[in-house]
């Protein structure tokens, strides 16, 4: 193990440099959040993640963020046990009806202010899934949403994209 | 006779059902089959519905064959009475077609949860009011046990199920797990759905076996339409399930590290399983390598850059992986945790006809690469790890011996791939001559994927059937955590790593 750490001291860290903000998600946000919570957070927010519905290819990226190529920390943002500790609820997956009444209390169970973040294809209008008599539709047909993420799965840098313009709004708008 | 071979004489041959037979049975052959089944002369492969048969799927060395019972008078008769490993998939056909496993000892709901306003949705579908009875966990009597209800939202980034643990102090008695919370109905969604649409469905069943589900449900197709596939086609779709299996194996040995509290492994390996999904974004333009499995062979192509990120990938593994390897052999307060923790027996495993590292950590050397086999990996050289122990360490361990012979596939494959085309339009190339079915047994990293699929006569998807190797291996989680504390639970869930998605379908 001491080879190992001690490699790493040497080593350049792998963490790369963070993406710019992305146009098109700062102004979708901008109209979201001018309605949202004035209060400030300060530059960090606490994230839970909840799998409504998915196929596990969006949890699989949201994963990623955590690793050193990412390192979801840095930017304040971290994911955590418990809605009741969260700001934001980071949402997969077409909703299923099986799943619905657990979004709707996670929700519930979220302190204000909060913001709900769709990520992937899905979570948006419910994508392939939007037929049949099992699933409810996008996030948006059960819960507000402030942000959608697109992508079959988002990469992880979109993700972060997404992520970091909300936490600039957020300490903005205060 | 060999019990299948015996079977197979005994009821009229499907003839469009390629390539292992499919044969109609009455109640008795059926009996008798499920008979066999529970004695150990073959391994249940599947159980599922078309909405007009019933149909099972068994194995027994090299032989696949399914069987048919029609159910006319919706009701057919029960294999979990008999064979346990049946019980949730009957439970499953139960609710979605409202047929009856006659004698099932478990008639509780499985999949509907009593939210979709109607009952068996792939059959007469009657609207049901929505305040259903709740649903009603298994006893555990003796004296000072609590209750821990767990899910369906977990505290970690993970998928939705409910846990219902029975513990006595730290020491879990009962477990239960309940299912179905990411049920999209994709078989509904199936039904009469254009080919394409249904590749894209079939890739997205389970995301993290997306490759191997893409391959299982192309080569149903492909068996289905008697097609042969290029191949070129045929080794990148190899290349693709091994670098997908690499993946989710770092990711894996990562994060059982990682619940067993030792970060340092997780960030290493975690890097491993970043540097693999570039390596798959550089090659074939998508990082999970999602629809590039397509019937006819792949929708992306491998160029000269892309042969040069995989050798700088294999040689970045090789380089690392041997220093982690060792340091998960080395640290004594890991090995506390993962040695003789959640141990499966291998009576169990067999059974169950467990597949993947969960087999192969409790004897069941079975690997659908293999046994029976598809190309094309009988011309490439690999082994098939297997231990006996059973435990959480034994399992971390078929994995890391398995991301070493997919660094050697992988490195075959790039010496030998062939020039040449890497698609047919597959309904142009054979149209289907009325309607045509076909079955396929392919080995996704966590285990074999069954797929079933009847195409019709004009190129639709008539129905599919897609089992996840999970349906075999949850219920051995409740068994394997019986005797554990409370906290090894998360260890032994990930050392299982089953698919929620995959099972819910």
């Amino acid at each position: 193990m001491r080879k190992l750490l001690f490699k790493s001291l040497l080593q350049r860290p792998l963490t790369e440099a963070p993406p710019a903000e992305n146009e098109r998600v700062l102004s979708e946000l901008a109209r979201t959040l001018e309605r949202a919570a004035r209060r400030r957070l300060g530059r960090s927010l606490s994230i839970r993640e909840v799998d409504a519905g998915s196929c596990n290819g969006c949890e699989l990226e949201i994963h990623a963020l955590a690793n050193v190529f990412y390192d979801l920390e840095r930017f304040g943002l971290r994911f955590v046990a418990s809605p009741r500790h969260a700001d934001v609820l980071l949402v997969t997956g077409p909703v299923t009806h099986n799943m619905r009444t657990a979004l709707e209390r996670t929700y519930q169970a979220t302190p204000d202010p909060k913001w709900v973040v769709a990520v992937g294809d899905c979570a948006l209008d419910g994508g392939m899934f939007a037929e049949g008599y099992a699933c409810v539709g996008g996030v948006s047909k059960v819960i507000p949403v402030d942000l959608h993420i697109r992508g079959c799965p988002p990469s992880p840098t979109a993700l972060l994209e997404g992520l970091i313009a909300l936490v600039e709004k957020s300490s903005n708008s205060s | 006779m060999p019990f299948i071979s015996a079977l197979a004489d005994r009821g009229s041959l499907v003839v469009a059902h390629r390539p292992w037979p499919r044969i109609v049975v009455d109640a008795d052959v059926w009996r008798d089959a499920i008979v066999g089944i529970a004695a150990g002369q073959a391994t249940l492969l599947g159980l599922w519905s078309d909405g007009e048969v019933v149909h099972m799927g068994m194995i027994s060395e090299a032989k696949i064959l399914v069987i048919s019972l029609p159910v006319p008078q919706r009701r057919f008769p029960s294999v979990g009475l008999t064979h346990p490993p049946a019980l949730w998939l009957e439970r499953a056909i139960r609710d979605l077609y409202g047929w009856e496993p006659e004698g099932l000892p478990d008639t509780r709901p499985w999949l509907d949860h009593g939210r979709w306003g109607i009952a068996h949705p792939l059959g007469a579908r009657p609207p049901v009011p929505p305040d259903r009875a709740a649903y009603e966990f298994l006893k555990a009597e003796g004296g000072e046990l609590h209750q821990i209800p767990v899910g369906p939202v977990h505290a970690g980034i993970i998928e939705p199920g409910h846990f219902r643990f029975t513990a006595n102090g730290e020491t879990i008695v009962r477990l239960e797990e309940r299912l179905g919370y990411v049920h999209k109905g994709i078989e509904g969604l199936m039904r009469d759905a254009p080919l394409e649409r249904a590749t894209k469905l079939a890739a997205r069943v389970s995301g993290d076996s997306t490759v191997a589900y893409g391959i299982a449900f192309a080569r149903a197709v492909e068996a289905a339409l008697a097609l042969k596939v290029p191949q070129r086609a045929v080794l990148l779709r190899a290349l693709m399930a091994e670098l997908e299996r690499l993946a989710n194996h770092f990711g894996d040995i990562g994060a059982i590290c990682n619940d067993a509290s030792f970060s340092l492994m997780h960030t290493h390996c975690g890097a491993l399983r970043e540097h693999v999904l570039r390596a798959a974004h550089a090659c074939f333009g998508h990082r999970l390598m999602m629809d590039r499995v397509v019937p006819g062979g792949t929708a992306a192509d491998l160029d000269n850059n892309g042969l040069i990120t995989l050798r700088a990938l294999i040689e970045v593994v090789r380089g690392k992986f041997p220093e982690l390897v060792e340091l998960y052999d080395n640290t004594a307060s890991l090995q506390d945790r993962t040695v003789t923790t959640g141990i499966v027996k291998p009576e169990l495993a067999r059974q169950y006809g467990a597949g993947g590292y969960i087999g192969r950590a409790s004897g069941r050397s079975f690997d659908a690469r293999r046994t029976p086999g598809y190309a094309p990996y009988g011309e490439l050289g690999f082994d098939v790890p297997v231990r006996r122990e059973g435990d959480v360490d034994a399992r971390v361990w078929i994995r890391v011996r398995e991301v070493e012979q997919s660094l050697g596939l992988i490195e075959q494959i790039t010496e030998r791939l062939p020039k040449g085309p890497i698609r047919i339009d597959a309904l142009a190339a054979e149209p289907p001559k009325g309607t045509c079915e076909g079955l396929a047994l392919v080995e996704a990293f966590r285990g074999d994927i069954l797929a079933w699929v009847r195409v019709a006569g004009d190129g639709k998807v008539a129905c599919a059937h897609l089992r996840d190797p999970s349906w075999f291996q949850w219920p051995l989680l409740e068994a394997a955590i019986e005797g554990n504390i409370v906290a090894d639970f998360p260890l032994c869930n990930k050392s299982f790593n089953c698919s929620y998605a995959g099972h819910d379908l």
